[in-house]
């Protein structure tokens, strides 16, 4: 479908759609929104592996698929075995892998399948250094499962497993950095990335496929069902996060740490503008608030030192 | 045609390189290792090409990415053992749930506690309700011919479906015998090139595998897969049938009959054992015992037919279990009563745990074992329907 001259001129995201109408996502995903920019990046020419989390029912029951791509639904811990095993099969075959015009392999996994459960097997693909690119999107829960902490919950969330109440049993732990955890593995590439800023992500996938080596991608994913959100206020949160400096936006290539626009250039916004708009964090004190404001700016200025010693 | 003098592994690594499988991804186990370090060593002596080794980081990890590379039309292949069979177990389900026809070696080894490294079929056995073909030998041959088989089989449009070809721990994994082993060619034209029923690469007619199957559907997956191993009887026939005829080993019977013709006892067994098994059925036929011995070469499929065929004519059989399922009885034992109920062959069955941890069965047992089972016939009553053969006391 060709479109009128101006409107194309606006578009910045490729225009054709690889992820179809029919989905079955909640209202407000994050992660569909995500799964969709990674679909018109690759055009159509990846092939995808999705483990057990929110995008296995998203993708549609049999004999649905609202992917235009080749799915392989696989085990909650197996991500990072199955890419590196579709890749190797590849190369076996003589097939061209990433490039412009080569085959993307893609795992599209959740925190839980990626920071718990399937750590192993993505730090077995990191270190093997598959030509294939790991996305976790990150909606910081299990929220396919029923909304339960995962170690990507940050402190003071709601789940139903730290469900808050008189005891104060709410997330009593910071959420897991897996990103430091990749970056240790000195992988060819790693980036945080946020649906909110489509451009950025996009760039960075563009960037994944052109790079040899394994190449992972932390994808922020707001998700109203287990945030307790309003359905319309995904992106607002997904940019604030990175507006507090909550997700900073970055990318680590050769051994160097580069901080994306428009993560907070001068002063993070409060933590509190993010925190006040999600159902999650209603358990939360005014001392826990001022303990996970003191933990994000903490790494805030960690990650700018980073950046500063090894930009 | 070429003879070569190797242990059952490297029977099992020279197989598979025969049958140019273009993905092995492994992770070491004794007493495995020798089956992938053999491998390697083809990649890096230049003896194979195409050949792309994943190192993986968990035997769970082997087989999600052996199912990645099948899923992707490559033939694939894997090996493991014991606690790493117990860890891959989620997987075996996964690649028979996704048809894929990866084949595997698993090296018969006791599971912990208490660590044993020695022979015993709990660990295999207790992959029964996975999907896959199960295939035991009795040599490090039939490891051989075996690997060569499974693929022909799980490859064939009627399976596709996984494929487990078991070898006994040391017995056979690391002990040297003849293996014939035939030209290149030859095997080429006995296993083509793989045609995968379908392939991720399918950008054309993009299509996903293992979605979610709701009730309305799941049960007819089932249903193909019962199937699949009812028709994977007649395949092993055929597959096993013809490489009888190109390479002069035929393995047409899933049961193989030794002098049962005429035999009132029969021992029945699956694997290494079973050598020894035929070993003293000759000494006790000198002696004057009507004996033979049934070597049940593929488990799954179970081969229901050939053994009712067998006790239709026997007066009592002999099972010799080198496994236990806790609570139950020998897993073979379990399977063949099963099977008889409802027939009218109605031998005298007794069930010998045997050998569980790498204890060596000899022939002298075997005799032992046969002297027991006379007396049971002369009396027409079991003394005890299961034995702890070598339980000390």
């Amino acid at each position: 479908m060709e479109l009128p001259a101006d409107v194309k001129k606006r578009l910045t995201l490729p225009f054709e759609e690889h992820f179809y109408a029919g989905h079955t996502a909640c209202q407000g995903c994050g992660a569909s929104l995500g799964l969709r920019y990674v679909l018109k990046a690759y055009g159509g020419k990846a092939i995808f592996t999705i483990p057990a989390c929110c995008s296995t029912i998203i993708a549609g029951p049999w004999p649905y698929t609202a992917l235009n791509a080749p799915l392989f639904h696989t085990a909650f811990e197996t991500t990072g075995a199955v890419i590196s095993g579709i890749e190797a099969a590849l190369k076996a075959k003589g097939y061209k892998v990433k490039g412009e015009d080569g085959i993307m392999v893609v795992g599209w996994a959740g925190d839980g399948g990626t920071a718990d459960i399937g750590l192993q097997a993505l730090s077995g693909f990191l270190e093997r250094g598959h030509d294939a690119l790991y996305i976790m999107y990150d909606n910081e829960a299990y929220m396919n499962t029923g909304i339960q902490r995962s170690s990507s919950t940050p402190y003071g969330a709601w789940t139903t497993n730290t469900p808050g109440g008189k005891r104060h049993f709410i997330e009593q732990r910071p959420k897991k950095k897996v990103i430091d955890i990749v970056i240790a593995h000195k992988p060819a590439y790693a980036a945080t990335a946020s649906i909110a800023y489509p451009e950025d992500f996009m760039r960075k996938l563009k960037k994944a496929q052109t790079i040899r080596g394994p190449s992972f991608i932390q994808l922020f994913a707001p998700c109203p069902t287990g945030w307790r959100s309003p359905t319309d206020k995904s992106i607002e949160l997904a940019r604030l996060a990175v507006q507090t400096a909550y997700f900073p936006l970055f990318e680590y290539e050769n051994g160097k740490y580069k901080i994306n626009m428009p993560s907070p250039n001068k002063e993070p916004k409060p933590l509190e503008e993010y925190l006040k708009l999600q159902g999650r964090f209603k358990y939360m004190t005014k001392e826990d608030m001022e303990i996970l404001q003191e933990w994000v700016l903490k790494e805030w200025e960690e990650l700018k030192k980073k950046a500063e010693l090894f930009g | 045609m070429p003879k070569k003098v190797v242990s059952g592994n490297y029977a099992a690594a020279y197989a598979a390189k025969h049958a140019r499988v273009e993905v092995v991804a492994a992770y070491p186990i004794t007493p495995q290792t020798s089956i992938i370090e053999k491998i390697a060593e083809f990649i890096a002596n230049g003896e194979v090409e195409n050949l792309q080794y994943v190192p993986v980081e968990s035997e769970h990890s082997a087989m999600a990415a052996c199912i990645g590379a099948s899923a992707t039309g490559a033939r694939a292949f894997t090996a493991t053992s014991a606690q790493g069979l117990a860890l891959m177990h989620e997987m075996l389900h996964w690649a028979a749930g996704a048809r894929l026809p990866i084949v595997m070696v698993d090296v018969n080894r006791a599971m912990a506690p208490p660590w044993s490294v020695w022979d015993d079929q709990t660990d295999s056995l207790s992959q029964r309700d996975t999907g896959w073909l199960q295939f035991y030998a009795e040599n490090n041959q039939e490891v051989y011919d075996g690997v060569l088989m499974a693929f022909k089989i799980a490859e064939h449009e009627k399976v596709n479906l996984p494929v487990m070809v078991v070898e006994s721990a040391f017995i056979l994994s690391h002990t040297y015998d003849v293996v014939d082993m035939p030209e290149q060619e030859e095997i080429d034209e006995f296993l083509p090139p793989r045609k995968p029923l379908y392939t991720l690469t399918d950008f054309e007619n993009p299509f996903s595998v293992g979605a979610l199957g709701t009730p309305a559907d799941y049960y007819e997956f089932r249903y193909k897969i019962a199937k699949a191993m009812e028709e994977a009887k007649k395949v092993i026939k055929e597959v096993g049938k013809e490489y009888g005829e190109r390479f002069g080993r035929d393995y047409s019977q899933m049961i193989e009959l030794y002098k049962t013709d005429d035999a009132e006892i029969v021992f029945m067994g699956m694997g290494s054992l079973m050598g020894t098994v035929k070993e003293a059925v000759d000494m006790l036929r000198s002696e004057g015992y009507k004996v033979g011995a049934a070597k049940v070469r593929w488990f799954r499929p179970f081969p229901k037919e050939e053994l009712y065929e067998l006790a239709k004519n026997v007066e009592g059989i002999a099972v010799l279990d080198r496994n236990f399922s806790f609570g139950q009885e020998g897993i073979l034992f379990n399977e063949s009563k099963g099977v008889l109920y409802n027939t009218d062959a109605k031998p005298i069955m007794k069930n010998y745990i045997v050998g569980l941890g790498g204890r060596d069965l000899t022939v002298n047992d075997v005799k032992t074992i046969a002297k027991n089972m006379r007396e049971i016939i002369q009396k027409g009553k079991l003394d005890r329907e299961i034995e702890w053969y070598h339980l000390k006391r």
